[in-house]
């Protein structure tokens, strides 16, 4: 019988490999992977590039994976933040590359992974200096119907480590509210999804009407305790 | 003359009062965000937020945060009955294809052919940081900024071109500032509104702009 279920986060992220790229859900406080955060750091796994909407917070979860310098590259929205300073350290001293992609691109280049779009023409970005590779040279750009659009490749992830709600052994998920952000998207777009969640069911519990990853996107589904997620990571002056 | 500036709220109120009701709209971090306390009563605008969220509505009350219901700012906020939660890149979609009707931004340079600088200010040894607001500049049916007309220094917010780095290019429809209104378009700047007491001569000055009335 199908079972995604693992007992534990070590054995859920055991077989990530060095040089890895890993794309970790969440956006601010909601639906960060902390558990998983936790385990990979534990794990062992280096040289990985990082794909995440921000650079983390503070010194737990994404920011103490950065520290533990287990992480070559990181591939984001919007790393900068009140409380990023491991993020900010690691960049100015230069031991730590950024790939800074606006936010929407970030999505759409991690879907087209997953649905197998070798690569698209966005209008976001056109004219600015995020139209440019990151060795400095422009991207493709075309017109079509009378408006300029960049050509866009997509990411692909060997692993994605995601947080939702409940889930089932098929690998079915829901999530809770905000919580939600990159991670069913991210669950299409790497080879290895994994993802917590704080109820497992049994089979033919989750309506399928509100099945908002099918199962057939994960690979693997650990169980966590709920915690309360804290404050933390917006600035007061924008 | 004399002329008196209008303060954050009572932009925030200008704003507010021309946005069609039923509106789909997008707020940006800061000043932006202010819009939303002066949605009055009665009114329906739908406020979309980057991370997923139709239908957000304010502040909970102290007690009540759940910190996986947040806008894009990361502050917590409540969600209004008939609201909807959904992935980002169905968020992006909306922002992209089209669907919002009005987003409001903040700025550090707006061209007066709607060219937008609001991400970076280019400093070397700045961390740099986008976030969505390139998706948005392009995306909205409209895309107003609200922001000073000057500089702490100044200089005017509205220039002939940015030189800042971009946001996007010819994606500002219109400018709420403290002391003026403006369309922008590839005609340059037009006054919609301005404080009582300045003049419109004062005004171009200010700018170092034509604007046409």
């Amino acid at each position: 019988m199908l079972n995604k279920r693992v007992r534990s986060v070590a054995e859920a992220v055991a077989d990530v490999k060095d040089g890895s790229t890993v794309m970790i859900g969440g956006f601010g406080t909601a639906g960060i992977p902390n558990e998983l955060i936790d385990g990979l750091i534990e794990q062992g796994a280096r040289d990985l590039v990082v794909v995440n909407n921000n650079a983390g917070n503070g010194d737990t979860g994404l920011a103490a994976l950065l520290k533990a310098g287990h992480v070559r590259k990181i591939i984001c929205s919007f790393p900068r933040q009140s409380d990023s300073y491991v993020f900010d350290e690691l960049y100015r001293t230069g031991k730590l590359e950024l790939e800074l992609v606006p936010q929407g691109n970030l999505a759409e280049r991690i879907r087209a992974a997953g649905a197998g779009i070798g690569a698209f023409f966005t209008p976001t970005g056109y004219g600015t200096d995020l139209a440019k590779n990151p060795d400095g040279t422009p991207k493709e750009t075309r017109e079509i119907n009378g408006r300029m659009y960049v050509l866009e490749y997509p990411i692909y992830a060997d692993v994605a480590l995601i947080r939702a709600e409940r889930g089932d052994a098929w690998g079915n998920l829901t999530y809770r509210k905000a919580a939600r952000n990159f991670g069913p998207v991210m669950a299409t777009g790497a080879k290895c999804t994994i993802a917590t969640v704080h109820e497992f069911v049994e089979l033919g519990q989750l309506d399928p009407e509100n099945i908002v990853t099918p199962g057939i996107f994960v690979s693997r589904v650990v169980l966590v305790p709920r915690v309360a997620t804290g404050a933390g990571g917006f600035k007061k002056e924008a | 003359m004399t002329y008196q500036r209008r303060t954050k709220d009572q932009l925030a109120v200008r704003v507010a009062e021309d946005m069609p009701d039923g509106a789909y709209v997008n707020l940006g971090i800061g000043m932006p965000t202010l819009v939303a306390n002066h949605i009055g009563g009665g009114r329906e605008i739908i406020l979309h937020s980057e991370n997923g969220i139709l239908g957000m509505g304010p502040a909970p009350n102290a007690g009540d945060e759940d910190y996986d219901l947040i806008n894009a700012g990361k502050q917590p906020v409540t969600l209004l009955t008939g609201g909807a939660f959904f992935h980002h890149s169905d968020s992006f979609a909306m922002m992209r294809g089209g669907h919002l009707d009005i987003c409001v931004l903040g700025a550090f340079q707006v061209s007066a052919t709607g060219d937008l600088a609001n991400w970076s200010t280019g400093e070397p040894g700045s961390i740099p940081a986008v976030g969505g607001a390139m998706d948005l500049a392009i995306g909205a049916k409209q895309t107003w900024v609200m922001m000073d007309l000057l500089t702490k220094k100044g200089e005017s917010k509205l220039v002939r071109e940015c030189t800042y780095p971009l946001t996007g290019i010819g994606c500002v429809s219109r400018v709420y500032s403290d002391l003026a209104t403006f369309e922008c378009s590839p005609q340059g700047l037009k006054l919609v509104d301005k404080v009582d007491g300045l003049d419109l001569k004062e005004l171009e000055q200010l700018v170092g702009l034509p604007i046409r009335t």
